[in-house]
């Protein structure tokens, strides 16, 4: 027979709930910006409702992760496993709520036409659904090779941020009467670099999760 | 961000924070190449060890990876097993203990043992504490009393008994019974504590206070603990040592051994997936 059958069981379930619970939060970041270019006021109110379900789940994962760790005093990587699972978890759970700020960002934006810094906003929600993606991927097959390559995009983002920015003040300086459209879209930008950061965090779980020691990729 | 600091960060392997490094204590005992056999049966296997002075050393493994063979060796009761052959050495404060002219009986008096149930003898709480200093040539019942003062202080059991001590020690919990035996070992001012799975038969609050008293006695003395309970090494010993069909498979500190054990062996077994 093999030996602890049930732990292993458990903790591939609670890793499956990670999946599911990051494939939620993503697509729902995907669906905020698809929502944003397309002034889809349905589709950014759809987005806010369906974060209950991400919320839920998290907590679900939470307890689930407790019990196992109260009845199984797991060691080592399978403490590890189980730590980097709640870390995610509640950092996935934070993407959620950040494609919910841009749903009601949209909201907000209405139907003006969107301030031409938004095709930088476009590639940074890009890279970092990739970032995100790829970094649920690497920690799937606990590939540290593939957690590498986030930080450098992460990088990239931040550059991205950067130059929105920039572009955005610039443009409140030209048309001060979409100062309001212009900090709606700052915010955004900041939501998408945040969640570009999650994704690093993401790939620093995976390192401490591999090798047991801690890594600062987010510098 | 520094794309090229951090690759460089990731290239090397070297993480952002290294853990405290651990201060090397003055070894007690110096296992060096020590071989057993039990007849034909290789119980030991090139043991190279290194006990430290005033810490918790735990021995874990599966049943008959030499645990135990290893924990007699120190206080040479493995010779009571007839057909028992050794090489190597082990050093007690840098003299070999299997040296022809080494004192047996001085070595025991050194080196105090607590046994898997506990063993009073039967007799009062009082004469278990005492039978050692007599043995000693301790008669002076001040002095005596003294010593079995401090030793069931020293084994936190004084409040609890303080009353009975003329009351046979069979009379009083198993929890109560082996913090007595290990009263009985610090009678005898032993420089050395081994316990061989001192709280396998215990309860669990009787197995925490003898782990709450572990933690105070090696302020004082070095212990040495064989257990099977894994939370127990993780939770009371300093250093932790893994053995595996009589050989040392990891020896390094316990917040090591648990958390990011070298070996994957000590690894799988740590985590349940063998022995």
């Amino acid at each position: 027979m093999a030996v602890r059958e049930k732990f292993e069981y458990e903790l591939h379930s609670a890793q499956e709930q990670l999946i599911t619970l990051s494939t939620m939060a993503i697509d729902a970041l995907d669906k905020s910006m698809k929502a944003l270019i397309a002034h889809d006021i349905d589709k950014a109110l759809q987005v806010i409702d369906d974060d209950a379900d991400i919320n839920r789940l998290e907590e679900e994962l939470n307890d689930q992760v407790i019990l196992l760790i109260a009845k199984q005093s797991p060691v080592a990587t399978d403490l590890r496993r189980l730590i980097v699972t709640i870390k995610v978890a509640s950092d996935m759970e934070r993407v959620g709520d950040y494609a919910v700020n841009i749903a009601k960002e949209t909201i907000r934006i209405g139907q003006q036409d969107l301030l031409e810094p938004i095709v930088k906003i476009q590639r940074m929600h890009e890279l970092a659904t990739s970032m995100l993606r790829q970094g649920i991927d690497a920690l799937i097959e606990e590939d540290v090779e593939k957690a590498k390559e986030i930080a450098d995009l992460d990088d990239e983002v931040d550059d991205l941020y950067g130059e929105a920015i920039r572009l955005l003040f610039q443009h409140s300086a030209q048309e001060p009467e979409q100062l309001s459209q212009v900090t709606q879209l700052a915010f955004v930008c900041r939501y998408m670099e945040r969640s570009a950061d999650y994704a690093t965090n993401i790939a620093e779980q995976l390192f401490y999760l591999v090798r047991g020691r801690h890594y600062d990729l987010n510098k | 961000m520094n794309t090229a600091t951090i690759k460089t960060n990731i290239n090397t392997a070297q993480p952002a924070a290294e853990t405290a490094q651990q201060v090397e204590k003055d070894s007690v005992y110096s296992t060096r190449q020590l071989n057993l056999w039990y007849g034909n049966n290789h119980a030991l296997k090139n043991v190279d060890l290194e006990i430290g002075e005033n810490e918790v050393t735990a021995i874990i493994g599966p049943s008959g990876c030499g645990k135990s063979t290893y924990l007699k060796t120190l206080n040479r009761m493995v010779e009571l097993v007839p057909s028992v052959k050794t090489s190597g050495e082990i050093q007690y404060r840098g003299r070999n203990i299997f040296d022809s002219d080494y004192s047996v009986e001085e070595l025991r008096t050194r080196v105090g043992m607590v046994f898997q149930k506990p063993n009073p003898f039967p007799k009062s709480i009082y004469d278990n504490i005492a039978y050692g200093p007599r043995i000693h040539g301790i008669k002076n019942r001040k002095i005596l009393d003294e010593i079995v003062e401090k030793s069931l202080r020293g084994a936190a059991i004084w409040d609890e008994v303080k009353d009975r001590l003329n009351e046979n020690a069979y009379g009083i919990s198993g929890g109560q019974q082996q913090r007595i035996c290990i009263a009985r070992a610090l009678a005898i001012e032993p420089d050395v504590i081994l316990m061989d799975e001192p709280t396998s038969a215990l309860d669990p609050i009787s197995t925490l206070k003898v782990e709450e008293l572990v933690q105070e006695l090696k302020e004082q003395y070095s212990i040495i603990i064989v257990t099977h309970n894994m939370q127990q090494a993780a939770r009371i010993s300093d250093k932790t040592a893994f053995f595996l069909n009589g050989e040392v498979i990891e020896y390094d500190s316990t917040d090591a051994i648990f958390s990011n054990p070298a070996d994957k062996r000590t690894e799988d077994y740590i985590s349940g997936r063998f022995g």
